[in-house]
């Protein structure tokens, strides 16, 4: 049975088809496996759209339905007028613009110094201020509640916002220094001879340049700062001043039987920014956790 | 020759002043809001303080009663270490799991990485709040899928002290989209070559995760799993919000305990002993897991020394 026999061939193309069978059912296999996974994981917040569709009466109904009915917007209605979604709304954003913002630009020029000047004790002082990513922030917690109320600055957002703008979350400056040393240092002295300030470059050439990893920084800061619970729930005491966040937890305790319903329609406005940042930045996010490692607080 | 130098000079030191001022902001935050406030925690760990009159000093006495004494924090250490020995484990798996199931060129795969992830950017009390009712022992969705898919009658999750960490547990699967990243970026990061290679000498899949995904992904799954014993040891927000430690203190994780002996007791002086225990058993086990890498986790540029 020679290689070019009509018997050799015949073989072969049967075992060409048995392999490419085989491949089609696993691929079709990895289509099942993945269409099955995404309902799982998108399940918990279909469910919870379902609910603050759902007439009060009929959340606590058996069978449950993904799919109410009768629709109800009561729950959205409830959840802008009984509670107070827009004050609270407003305050997360106030908080979060004001640490993007502090973060954005102190990161990135405590990044800058360390990707582009040299001294004495460089080294050292790079390992100092990057201990942070390591230390429970737990640890600090208690002087820092301390701290502040000394200085009057409980119930105001001082302790949320300031952090911010003294260098941020340590592993920000870790990624802009990365992604500073990749610009290369010809443009700076481009500049310098005509004559720039050091400001200059950092401001004109530097960050300019460096957008997409400070629209990463940018973008988990965000993230962090918009779903931060800790923080509020300890330094802020008047109602009027809660985040989102502390608010929707307060929502749930307050009435004797759960407005459910709405809770849940509170819910869903409070994820829809984080959810639209996502759909808009997906690029960014995931680049970013591939080079922080995820480890990302605000 | 000498000016020459001394105009390098000024302009090292230049560089450095600049250097200085650049992330004098950096430095300053660190100092204020990390070294400071943790000498002052360490101090105030030796003190009886209740804001209200000035901190005096007991010696000892918070870590005698945290160590032989106040019998929550064994309580607390033990909710949070099993929550930990059993989430940890199942979501590093879990992770690269489905990491090798998205690192596949097939249509549509970035469409379901962004679904896969999706779960991860409604953390927060947002999806906590959603979670009380998905885990409702009657009503909720995890135990009617439990009933219509497998005929069991769900446990009472958060009700029950058994069931309320598993609950926890089953929650926190939704979470672990950062983890599916990083593993996706470290199975692109492998070379073809080696499963090319492998191919040719006639191994099969399984051969090929064990002898070359699981060694060349071991430095990640390292650190994950640091990452994961860390994260684990902070968890407040859930059990905060959603069972306040109950029921009978089968969810009290110890930074909620913390939190209480702080914020609702107002013992400070005590509560700042507990996040030094806190910062000591996370420097143990990470340092723990860095010491025994040598023994499970593969580098490639010692082998290429070699």
């Amino acid at each position: 049975m020679g290689i070019g026999s009509a018997e050799y061939i015949a073989d072969r193309q049967d075992e060409l088809r048995l392999v490419r069978r085989r491949r089609r059912a696993r691929t079709i296999l990895i289509y099942a496996a993945l269409i099955i996974l995404s309902i799982i994981a998108l399940l918990p917040v279909m469910w919870m759209v379902a609910i603050s569709l759902t007439p009060l009466n009929k959340v606590f109904q058996y069978p449950p339905r993904l799919i109410p009915d009768p629709l109800s917007f009561t729950g959205y209605h409830e959840a802008v007028t009984l509670f107070p979604f827009f004050r609270y709304f407003l305050n997360t954003s106030f908080m979060t613009a004001a640490r993007v913002i502090g973060t954005v630009f102190s990161a990135s020029l405590v990044a800058y110094g360390f990707a582009r000047y040299d001294g004495p004790w460089k080294e050292v002082l790079f390992v100092f201020i990057l201990t942070p990513i390591f230390l429970p922030e737990q640890v600090t917690l208690i002087p820092l509640f301390v701290g502040y109320t000394r200085l009057g600055w409980i119930d105001t957002y001082n302790p949320l916002v300031l952090p911010a703008f003294f260098g941020g979350s340590a592993v920000y400056i870790f990624l802009l220094r990365q992604f500073f040393m990749t610009i290369p240092t010809d443009l700076d002295d481009a500049a310098r001879i005509d004559g720039a300030s050091e400001f200059a470059i950092y401001w004109r050439i530097i960050l300019p340049l460096a957008k997409p990893a400070l629209a990463t920084v940018a973008i988990f800061t965000f993230m962090a700062s918009w779903n931060d619970f800790l923080g509020p729930l300890i330094y802020l005491t008047s109602k009027e001043k809660l985040p989102l966040s502390v608010g929707l937890s307060r929502f749930l305790g307050e009435s004797g039987t759960t407005l459910w319903n709405s809770l849940m329609a509170a819910a869903i406005l409070t994820v829809l920014p984080p959810i639209l940042l996502f759909v808009f930045a997906q690029k960014y996010i995931m680049q970013g956790i591939a080079i922080t490692g995820g480890g990302a607080k605000g | 020759m000498l000016k020459l130098l001394t105009k390098l000079k000024t302009m090292r030191s230049r560089e450095a002043m600049y250097l200085y001022l650049f992330i004098a902001p950096g430095l300053l935050g660190m100092i204020l809001f990390h070294l400071a406030p943790m000498v002052a925690s360490l101090g105030l760990s030796f003190t009886e303080y209740e804001i209200t009159s000035p901190p005096e000093f007991v010696g000892f006495k918070n870590y005698h009663r945290m160590l032989f004494v106040d019998e929550l924090v064994g309580k607390s250490l033990s909710v949070t270490a099993i929550y930990a020995v059993v989430g940890v484990p199942i979501r590093l798996f879990l992770q690269l799991f489905l990491a090798m199931l998205l690192n596949r060129k097939i249509a549509g795969i970035r469409l379901f990485r962004a679904i896969l992830y999706f779960p991860s950017v409604v953390a927060g009390v947002a999806i906590a709040l959603g979670w009380i009712l998905l885990l409702n022992p009657t009503y909720g969705a995890v135990n009617h899928i439990l009933w219509e898919l497998f005929g069991i009658i769900g446990p009472r999750w958060l009700n029950s002290t058994q069931w309320v960490i598993p609950g926890l547990l089953l929650m926190s699967l939704w979470g672990i989209g950062p983890g599916i990243v990083i593993n996706l970026a470290g199975l692109q990061g492998i070379s073809p070559e080696l499963y090319e290679a492998a191919e040719i000498d006639g191994a099969g899949g399984t051969r090929k995760f064990l002898h070359i995904t699981l060694p060349m992904m071991s430095p990640i799954l390292m650190f994950n799993l640091v990452m994961g014993i860390v994260s684990n040891f902070q968890i407040f927000t859930q059990a905060y919000v959603m069972t306040s430690g109950g029921p009978a203190n089968s969810s009290l994780f110890f930074v909620l305990y913390l939190y209480r002996n702080a914020f609702e007791f107002f013992k400070m002086g005590y509560a700042s002993a507990l996040a030094w225990l806190l910062f000591a058993i996370i420097l143990i086990l990470t340092l723990a897991v860095f010491r025994s890498s040598p023994l499970w986790v593969y580098y490639e540029a010692k082998r290429e020394r070699n």
